[in-house]
Formats: structure tokens, C-alpha cells, sequence
């Protein structure tokens, strides 16, 4: 048994962790809001030079057939930064779609589509994201992405775009509609894909929150009122209190269900991530009063990143009734 | 990362599974503040301690086996899960014990541990007293320097188990010159000392769990000081830590609570009550969380201690309002919940109350300013 991150993979969390801070993160997010993805695909290209673009793709087409542990500690960097684009999309979902779509020649092959995208994907010269109903009603930032997948049920396929853009309260989100281009293919690992996705969404807003928390412990140490730091007053202390360790029991969820990627590890993990995170916004928020709610600090960036993340890859709601239906089942069973 | 027992775990998780299943009364014990459930939860440490399986994690010359950490673990969810007695000797077990490792000499550790490992001692904790509660430091205890050994006056309160106990452990102050934290000696004494008098309090749950204790110069030799008189803040914080952590409280205990509550919605919830449904399942996940938490652990620099008191605390909390809220008006006269519930509404003031706690959390770990 071991359930903490091994040295490597902190070690791999320092490196994304010092990448994305010289990257100029906050200005690319800047410029994707206004729909301007270059820079921000820059970032996405550093990436893939460290291999995280790689992770989910299975060797013979040129990925590194990760862990999902290796993946999650990276999505927990990913989302420390708020790095826009679709990450669980790209990184997680639809390599694993594309990988276990019919080889060519077989019935209802797609002709070569994965042979053709999960080597670009890995590479990082390809971005994709995915509409998946009722999870994914939308893609996000299909305007940014070279690959539209669609699934439905136990099947997948190409997808087209609607051309109206939604735009999102997290301004670095567009969303759009997508309809099938031809009849979708059978494809069984879709449910996998799909957890595999709500898992990165976590791990994604589990570094969002502790990025909220930092960010926070540093501005109450410094903010000075009536005469000191603010960060000497019970009320603001007790508060940062209750976030810190809902951060700290979250990510043991987190990494359980990197291991086990069961429906209910998932689900659990993906509620207790979205609480805590959203405990670490409000926190947030309200110990930098005005000048965080001021866009031009930063913090709102993570702010509405968190709200959406929260919303998205199954809504708390839908990951509770998950878990309660996988526990109905089990002791029915007496499994466990 | 991964979740897989080696075969020496699954070994031992298999012969204490065995072992509870075989010897757990199936009729829950008298309360443990009453003379029958004293001498029937003693009767059951002694065949806990007959089997090697009181103290798993202590050495052998103790009682114990020396078993990891993980196992250790393993046991506590074997035995929550089983349903097994409440612990008489726990705070003997969990917080002396635990000190007396750390900080006791080889002759403590060999004249006390046997006996309490068989619950043939039984051990009452005696930090707190009227005037030092959350700040324990005020404490105004005495103990007095004497031939061969130390005299103990003043008043002890909230103490744990000191009706049924036969002994107790706590600070008293040898220097009253000294600055606060600095002066204090840890020291244990024997409740039928001549000088001791013990007076139940009567709980919130109507049961006598803790009394005061009355110290009327109770000689106590030298040999019953743990660490250097004047070192006591530093010795009992050592203890703070278990009681505040992992030691006292758990995992299994609370996911096994928690699987009852599932089955207890399965069986009585209204599936339509989505709302106390989902208060449930974040009971299930917490209880899931401090497990994990508990595992990944193993393996990481140790944690600040308030910040696991402050996570069980509250969740053992909402797990039972949650049931008392499932069963509806039914729960007053249910026999079993109330009683966890009333116990669980302690759990945010002992060990240090939860607002010490977050104080705690805020300038040791996040590093606020004092």
C-alpha cells in the first residue's frame, strides 16, 4: 500500500509548478478570453515538451500510457495555475476514447482516426474537447480545438460545432453545441473516458483551492488594518482554518480514485474536491474583500474557474446520487 | 500509488477478522461508568489481551506485536466493524501509553505498561481543571517538592473515566515562579491515594463519563515523574498530539458508523428526500476521506494534529444529526443513535476545542500571524 504521491511524482509537481510560474499563465488567460489562443498554446506546447500532454496516450501511438496517478498530480498543477483550455478534455477523455475505438478495418472503425489524432494530441500540436450529455452539454473552447468529439451512451464520434459561441462567467470558457457528423461508433471504454475526465476536473480544483489558499495566507499576512495584519484577527484565522483542511481531506479522495477509477471513488472524489475548492473561493473572496472581487487582481480568474469546474464533468448533485447508487448496489452485494 | 494489502496484512486482517467475529459479546455491554460494564469491559480486555490483540502496535515485552502502522489501522477497522466493546483502558491505551514511549523511563514503561495493556490499571486523563480549560497552560495545580518525591494540591476537572480509574496522569505546577508554559511538571498518581478524592459528573448523555478530582496533599515519589519536572508542557503536548489525532479516534470507527447510516437510508429513508440523501453520502465520503487520508499517512511527513481533530470532530457530528434526521421522530427513542449523537456533540470541545484547534491550524501549518 502506498497512497502519497511518490518522490518522482512531487518532484514531477515542482517541475509543472515552476514551468507554469515563468509562463506567464494570468497574461495567456488574458488573451484566450478574448479569444486569442496563441499564447495560451504556447503553454499547452511546454507542456507536451514535459510529457503531460503524453500521459493518457497509450505508447504505440506515441504517448507514455501513464498512470491516471501521474495524471492527477499533474491536473492538480494544471489547475493551480487556472491554465485555460480544455484540460480534462484534451489530456484525459478523448485520448482514452480515441484509444479504444475499433482498430482499422474492423467494424465501425472511424479510418484511422486515432492513428491520425492521439500521436498529434500527445505531441501537444493538437488540442481536443468533447461534448458528452448530460455531463458535457457543451465543448469548451471548441473554437480553440482541433478535434470535436462527441459521445453519447456507449458510443463516440467526430462532432460538429454550432457556430454560436457561449460565452462562460469564467471569461477564459467559451462553450458550444455539438452535433454528430455521421452516426456515432460503439465505443465501450466511453463511461471510463468520462470518469477518467470527472477525475482531472477534481484534481484540477483541488490545485485551484489550494491556489485560493495561498493566495489568501499571503494577502492576510500582509493587508494591514486597525493598525497590523489582518491575518491576526480569529475570525479571518478560523476561516482559513476550515479551508486548509477541507483541502487536506480532499486530496486523499482524490488519489484513492486515481487508483481504484471506480464510479464511486470518482464521484466522491470529484464532490469532495468541488467542496472544498468552493470553501477556498468563498474564503477567498471574502478575506480580500473589494480588492478581490477587482478583476485585475487575479483572484477572480480562479474564482469562476472553480464555480464552473464545479458545474462541470457531472454537477455535485449528479456525483452524490452516483455514489449513493453505487453503495446501494455494493451492500446489496456485501461486497466491498 | 496503490491500495494493495501485501500478504502479512491480509494474514493479520484475516485472523482478527476471525477472532472478533468468534468473541465480540453480541449483546452490547453495560455502560462503562457503571460497576457491571467496569468489570464487564475489564473481562473483555483481558481476553482482547489474551489473544495479542489489545495492543497490536506495541512492542512484545508490552503486550503487543510490534505490527506496522498499517496494520494498526487494519485492526481498528476490524474492530469498529465487528461492533466491538468500547475501549475502558482508551485513554490509558491512546495517551499515556503513547507519552510513556516517547518520554518514560525503561522501569515506567515496564511497571506500567503490562498492567494497562490487561486493563488491570485503568487510567483516567487529569489536564484540565476550573480555571484552565481551553488554556491549559493557566493550570494552578501544585505540585510540591518533598523527600523522595512530589505532594500534589488543587483541583482537577472533566476528567475522563476517573469514577471507574485506578489511576490517573496529568500536569501540576512545581514552579510557580516560572513562566507559564515552563514550570510545569508531568506527573501520574493513584486515585485511592489517601488525599484523592473523586466526584462523578453527571454529562449531558446522563451518564457520570468524567468527575472532578480533589487533591489534598497526595504523595507521589519520584518514580511517577515522566520526563524532567519542569518539562511537563512538552511532554503532555507529545500526548495532545494522539489524542487530538489517528490514536484515539480512527478511522474504522467512523467508516463503520457510516455504512450503518448507508443501510440505515437504504431501509427507512424516503429515496425522494434527495436533500437528506445527499447528506448521507457526505457523511460516507467523509468518513471515506479521513480513511484515505489515514493510509496516504503512512507514507508522508506527520500532519498537524488539528487538523485531523477538527475533520473527525465535525464529521462524527454531522454523521449522527444526520441519522437522528433520517429516523425523524422515531430517533428519540432509537437505541442506539442518540447515544453516539449525544457522545459525537462532545467531540468539538474535548482534546482542545475546535476554535483552539483552528488557531492552531491557522498559525502552525498556514502561518497567519499570532
Amino acid at each position: 500500500m502506498r497512497l502519497a504521491p511518490s518522490p518522482e511524482q512531487t518532484a514531477f509537481a515542482a517541475a509543472l509548478h515552476d514551468l507554469l510560474a515563468a509562463a506567464d499563465v494570468p497574461a495567456a488567460a488574458e488573451r484566450w478570453a478574448d479569444g486569442e489562443h496563441g499564447p495560451g498554446r504556447r503553454i499547452w506546447s511546454l507542456l507536451a515538451e514535459v510529457g503531460v500532454t503524453g500521459l493518457a496516450v497509450p505508447v504505440r501511438f506515441g504517448g507514455l500510457g501513464a498512470d491516471p496517478a501521474d495524471l492527477v498530480v499533474a491536473a492538480e498543477e494544471l489547475g493551480h495555475h487556472a491554465l485555460p483550455g480544455p484540460v480534462a478534455e484534451s489530456l484525459a477523455a478523448v485520448p482514452t476514447l480515441l484509444a479504444s475505438y475499433p482498430l482499422r478495418g474492423h467494424v465501425g472503425d472511424r479510418v484511422g482516426e486515432a492513428e491520425k489524432w492521439l500521436p498529434e494530441l500527445a505531441a501537444g500540436r493538437a488540442l481536443a474537447t468533447l461534448a458528452a450529455p448530460p455531463w458535457l452539454p457543451y465543448a469548451v473552447d471548441a473554437d480553440a480545438a482541433d478535434l470535436v468529439l462527441l459521445a453519447e451512451g456507449e458510443t463516440a464520434g467526430p462532432g460538429r460545432t454550432g457556430v454560436r459561441a457561449y460565452p462562460s462567467f469564467d471569461r477564459s470558457r467559451r462553450l458550444f453545441e455539438v452535433s454528430a457528423v455521421c452516426a456515432l461508433t460503439a465505443c465501450p471504454a466511453t463511461g471510463h473516458a468520462l470518469d477518467l475526465g470527472a477525475l482531472i476536473c477534481a484534481a484540477q480544483l483541488l490545485g485551484a483551492g489550494r491556489a485560493l489558499l495561498e493566495a489568501t495566507v499571503t494577502h492576510a499576512r500582509t493587508r494591514e488594518q486597525f493598525g497590523g495584519p489582518i491575518g491576526r484577527f480569529q475570525a479571518v484565522q478560523q476561516s482559513l482554518a476550515d479551508v486548509a483542511v477541507g483541502l487536506e481531506f480532499a486530496r486523499p479522495l482524490l488519489h484513492a480514485a486515481a487508483v481504484t477509477l471506480t464510479a464511486r471513488d470518482v464521484s466522491a472524489a470529484k464532490v469532495a474536491c468541488t467542496a472544498a475548492a468552493h470553501r477556498a473561493a468563498r474564503a477567498a473572496l471574502q478575506v480580500h474583500g473589494a480588492i478581490g472581487y477587482a478583476e485585475e487582481q487575479g483572484l477572480a480568474r480562479f474564482v469562476t474557474k472553480v464555480r464552473a469546474l464545479a458545474l462541470s464533468w457531472g454537477t455535485p448533485a449528479q456525483h452524490r446520487a452516483r455514489v449513493m447508487s453505487e453503495l446501494t448496489r455494493e451492500y446489496a452485494h456485501g461486497t466491498e | 500509488m496503490n491500495l494493495d494489502l501485501d500478504s502479512d496484512a491480509l494474514a493479520f486482517r484475516d485472523e482478527v477478522r476471525e477472532w472478533l467475529a468468534a468473541n465480540v459479546p453480541g449483546e452490547r455491554l453495560p455502560s462503562v461508568d457503571t460497576p457491571e460494564g467496569d468489570a464487564a469491559h475489564r473481562a473483555w480486555e483481558r481476553s482482547l489481551s489474551d489473544a495479542r490483540l489489545a495492543v497490536v502496535s506495541w512492542p512484545e515485552r508490552y503486550g503487543g506485536r510490534a505490527v506496522p502502522p498499517l496494520h494498526a489501522l487494519l485492526f481498528e477497522e476490524e474492530y469498529h466493524a465487528a461492533g466491538g466493546p468500547a475501549r475502558i483502558g482508551q485513554n490509558g491505551l491512546f495517551l499515556l501509553a503513547p507519552t510513556l514511549f516517547g518520554h518514560g523511563t525503561a522501569e515506567q514503561c515496564d511497571r506500567v505498561l503490562p498492567p494497562m495493556a490487561r486493563a488491570e490499571q485503568v487510567w483516567a486523563q487529569a489536564w484540565s481543571e476550573p480555571g484552565a480549560g481551553s488554556d491549559l497552560a493557566a493550570i494552578r495545580s501544585r505540585a510540591r517538592r518533598t523527600e523522595g518525591g512530589w505532594v500534589l494540591s488543587g483541583q482537577k476537572t472533566w476528567s475522563s473515566r476517573a469514577v471507574v480509574a485506578d489511576r490517573a496522569f496529568g500536569l501540576f505546577r512545581s514552579d510557580p515562579d516560572a513562566e507559564r508554559h515552563r514550570g510545569l511538571t508531568y506527573l501520574m498518581f493513584d486515585l485511592r491515594a489517601a488525599g484523592v478524592t473523586v466526584r462523578p459528573i453527571r454529562q449531558l448523555d446522563g451518564d457520570p463519563g468524567f468527575a472532578e478530582i480533589f487533591l489534598d496533599d497526595v504523595y507521589v515519589p519520584d518514580a511517577d515523574v515522566i520526563g524532567a519536572p519542569g518539562d511537563g508542557w512538552r511532554v503532555a503536548m507529545s500526548t495532545a498530539g494522539h489524542e487530538r489525532g489517528l490514536t484515539l479516534r480512527s478511522p474504522g470507527r467512523f467508516v463503520a458508523a457510516a455504512r450503518r447510516l448507508v443501510d440505515l437510508w437504504r431501509e427507512q429513508g424516503d429515496p425522494a428526500d434527495t436533500g437528506l440523501r445527499d447528506r448521507v453520502v457526505d457523511a460516507w465520503i467523509g468518513a471515506q476521506a479521513y480513511r484515505m487520508h489515514a493510509f496516504a499517512g503512512l507514507d508522508l511527513p506527520a500532519r498537524d494534529a488539528s487538523l485531523t481533530k477538527l475533520f473527525w470532530s465535525e464529521l462524527d457530528v454531522a454523521l449522527h444529526e444526520t441519522a437522528l434526521d433520517v429516523l425523524g421522530p422515531r430517533a428519540e427513542v432509537d437505541p442506539v443513535w442518540p447515544d453516539g449523537y449525544l457522545f459525537a456533540l462532545a467531540g468539538p470541545i474535548y482534546a482542545g476545542t475546535n476554535e483552539i484547534q483552528r488557531g492552531i491550524v491557522a498559525t502552525r501549518v498556514l502561518g497567519l500571524p499570532r
